[in-house]
């Protein structure tokens, strides 16, 4: 599902001087459909630029970034808009919404984006905001206002509103409660079921181990490291 | 068989700029414009005041005769080239499949005529000749845009800016048209009125399957509401892509420069 | 009588030819503002000196000319264009509308159905219909030549939104011959219907400097919405002279208790009614 080779990422500082610092060189991954793969690393190994990179974030320097057979370090912008819209789904860390609209309508979003109706896509989005424990009197509210774990709750249950054959994870777990956390790998656990390719980074050390079935660590792509 | 072959329509582009160029005297406008823009589609369009893209801006929407290039836009199947077609089919499509948005929302509106008048305009324009149907729809698309069913007789001087500007969007969209362009829509307004102009639009986009062209200095605006994103400098398009990754890993140092010297988006 | 110091009907013959020429253009595109070099008046502007251009240009000396203002032969504006074109042309003139070679009008069309031969020229103050919601003339004309004429009903819709009804009473919008749309001149919309007439129409704008037409025999339509129909609406009353209930009537205050009656505005109409023998409420009352 997710295929990575030879990837590299350079970031040019034209402000600075036009530095320009190597991140990543030779990165290379394979995620089949089912399998859970976490990356791993110190702090500023570059787990995020790489997922960034999968989700067409950040431009790749130079390799291959294939999704379901479309290699997005070359794709047109619009191939890599409905590659996100059918196929790929990102949950970060931060929930970045219009302000003002309703929780539910946020959540429902990406299975309104690929064709559901209006009602059925709402269903699906209630369903999974009762799952991961949003009071239902915050749903018509704008999640703007939420605490940081509310947010991080929605921010999953619209990753996972609509059913992406490949998904990446930044941090899913994190700042969540104990029952929160057990639906979120419950989630992923599903997702995997029905055949999702997922890439995800967890601090949290026993969900890891809990929902992964390899580690990659991605210390070994950093230039410095001269594999 | 020498017939245009029938184009799949989720193949063909909605509108196809080449080469576009506009110039003031030695002074350039905007120069080698080139995009396509596809049927559902958002773009944005960044700069500085003077990077020219209101130049651009207005001769996408044949506000301004370009010098060169071409404005190639759907119509019935086959790109025609706007900026050369006769004005009369022109401003046919500017009243039909496109729609303009006004930065100041008296340019776009007219001040002396009742919120139901401007919005029933562009109907009376195309054909319409039932004052129950025209009326029925203008109140109508007044719901759509949240303005109460009871200030349909008022005329726009009677209304606040954010009010104003949800009523210029209604006039424009009541004919259903394809193409929106908008130029700084929610400049001007307090934050809280953008946010719920912000919201609105793009529920319209989805809901109608709009593509739009938005020009706009507010960087958090197009985050928000544009899939792609063009940055202009002096007239050129100094960079163009998805508008998170030219937010996120700009390439161009005046990219890199706009994103840092604005506070987080 | 005739001031020889002029030249026949006050305007030199260039100045003629040019209108006439103005004329002819109106006339084979009904409907369309022509522009013409219109020159000073010895009269101010608001005083006809549109129409009286256009008179001046048609007048022959064998023409024998009507001069009515609000339907009436007697009123100053009428009387003293009258009596400008009989110093200047030494033409015959007339109070009897069908006698009247040429008529030249201001705010009114005789009740007495016009016959071909005839012409009426019209006074007008401001040609342009589109001028209420579009006050930039470059847009107005771009307007007509592209045939957008949205706005017209937009006009129309507001009077509907604010009184129920279109409430337009005068120079009420017509669409000429499928084409362009015109301001008849502030005629009462009562009149309108009479503008397909066999008569030649011209209209002269002397300020704004356009003259339109309306060939003999051409279609006139009042601009309306299906569910709001055009109606040519007038006072509900009898004429308190005639007893005429077909004609367009004025309201006219009698004293200072709140008395009043109803008149033909068209006098040669309602004094000829009146010679026929009929008679309305206020002369058998005085009876």
């Amino acid at each position: 599902m997710i295929e990575i080779d030879g990837l590299s990422k350079t970031f040019t500082l034209h402000n600075q001087g036009g530095a320009v610092i190597e991140v990543m060189r030779g990165a290379a991954l394979r995620v089949a459909p089912g399998e859970c793969v976490a990356l791993t690393g110190a702090s500023g190994a570059g787990k995020s630029t790489l997922m960034r990179m999968i989700y067409g974030n950040y431009r790749a320097a130079a390799g291959r970034i294939e999704i379901d057979g479309l290699d997005v370090a070359r794709a047109s912008p619009r191939e890599i808009l409905a590659l996100r819209r059918r196929t790929l789904g990102y949950v970060s860390q931060f929930l970045r919404v219009v302000p003002r609209v309703p929780t539910v309508d946020v959540v429902a979003e990406p299975c309104r984006a690929v064709g559901l109706d209006a009602e059925a896509a709402r269903e699906r989005a209630r369903a999974l905001l009762a799952r991961l424990n949003i009071p239902e009197r915050l749903w018509a509210l704008s999640p703007t206002t939420f605490s940081g774990g509310e947010q991080q709750r929605v921010n999953i249950a619209r990753g996972f509103a609509h059913e992406y054959p490949a998904l990446l994870l930044d941090e899913p777990t994190a700042s969540l409660d104990a029952a929160n956390r057990a639906v979120v790998l419950a989630l992923i656990e599903q997702a995997k079921a029905r055949g999702a390719a997922v890439v995800g980074i967890f601090h949290d050390a026993a969900a890891r181990v809990q929902v992964c079935d390899r580690e990659i660590d991605v210390s070994a792509f950093s230039p410095g490291a001269a594999a | 068989m020498n017939a245009p072959a029938p184009v799949v329509a989720s193949d063909a582009p909605l509108l196809r700029v080449r080469g576009l160029e506009k110039r003031y005297g030695a002074r350039i406008g905007c120069a080698a414009v080139s995009f396509d823009l596809w049927p559902g589609e958002v773009m944005g369009i960044v700069g500085e005041s003077g990077s020219g893209k209101s130049t651009l801006l207005g001769c996408l929407a044949g506000h301004m005769a370009p010098d060169a290039g071409e404005v190639l836009f759907d119509v019935g199947g086959v790109l025609r080239d706007t900026a050369r077609m006769a004005e009369a089919e022109r401003r046919r499509l500017a009243r039909t499949d496109w729609a303009f948005v006004h930065q100041h929302a008296h340019e776009g509106l007219r001040m002396g005529v009742s919120a139901g008048g401007n919005v029933g305009e562009r109907l009376m324009a195309v054909g319409a000749r039932h004052y129950g149907d025209i009326r029925a729809q203008a109140l109508d698309w007044l719901g759509r845009v949240e303005i109460a069913a009871d200030r349909i007789d008022d005329r726009p001087t009677a209304f606040s800016g954010g009010m104003r500007q949800r009523l210029q969007i209604a006039r424009n969209l009541v004919t259903g048209p394809r193409l929106v362009f908008m130029d700084e829509p929610t400049g001007g307004l307090d934050v809280s009125v953008q946010a719920r102009l912000l919201d609105l639009l793009r529920g319209l986009v989805r809901e109608m399957g709009l593509s739009a062209i938005i020009v706009t200095h507010d960087l958090a605006v197009v985050r928000l509401l544009a899939d792609r994103l063009m940055v202009m400098k002096d007239g050129l398009v100094v960079e163009q892509g998805l508008t998170d990754q030219v937010l996120d890993d700009p390439q161009h140092a005046y990219t890199q420069l706009l994103v840092a010297s604005v506070l987080q988006v | 009588m005739t001031a020889t110091d002029y030249n026949f009907a006050y305007l030199d013959e260039q100045t003629k030819r040019m209108i006439r020429r103005t004329i002819l253009k109106a006339l084979a595109i009904p409907g369309y503002q022509a522009p013409f070099a219109s020159r000073e008046m010895p009269m101010p502007y608001g005083w006809g000196t549109g129409g009286v251009q256009v008179t001046a240009a048609v007048l022959t000396p064998e023409d024998r000319l009507k001069v009515i203002d609000q339907g009436a032969d007697d009123t100053t504006n009428a009387v003293s264009i009258r009596r400008f074109f009989a110093r200047t042309a030494g033409v015959a003139t007339t109070e009897a509308t069908t006698e009247a070679t040429v008529i030249q009008t201001r705010h009114r069309i005789p009740e007495t159905p016009l016959t071909e031969g005839q012409i009426l020229v019209y006074q007008v103050p401001i040609p342009e219909p589109l001028r209420f919601l579009e006050p930039r003339e470059t847009e107005t004309r771009k307007m007509h030549s592209l045939e957008e004429y949205g706005l017209m009903h937009v006009k129309l819709y507001e009077d509907i939104a604010r009184h129920g009804a279109i409430a337009t009473a005068y120079a009420y919008p017509v669409k000429v011959e499928g084409r362009y749309v015109m301001d008849p001149s502030p005629i009462p919309k009562f009149d309108n219907p009479k503008l397909c007439s066999p008569a030649i129409q011209l209209f002269g704008a002397g300020r704004e400097q356009r003259i339109y037409a309306l060939p003999p025999h051409c279609s006139v339509v009042s601009l309306d919405f299906e569910d709001h129909p055009f109606e040519p609406s007038k006072a509900d009353a009898a004429c308190g002279l005639c007893g005429a209930t077909d004609s367009y009537l004025d309201e006219v205050i009698t004293d200072d208790e709140g008395g009043r009656m109803f008149l033909c505005s068209d006098t040669d109409y309602c004094a000829g009614r009146q010679a026929a023998g009929h008679r309305g409420a206020a002369q058998e009352d005085a009876a």
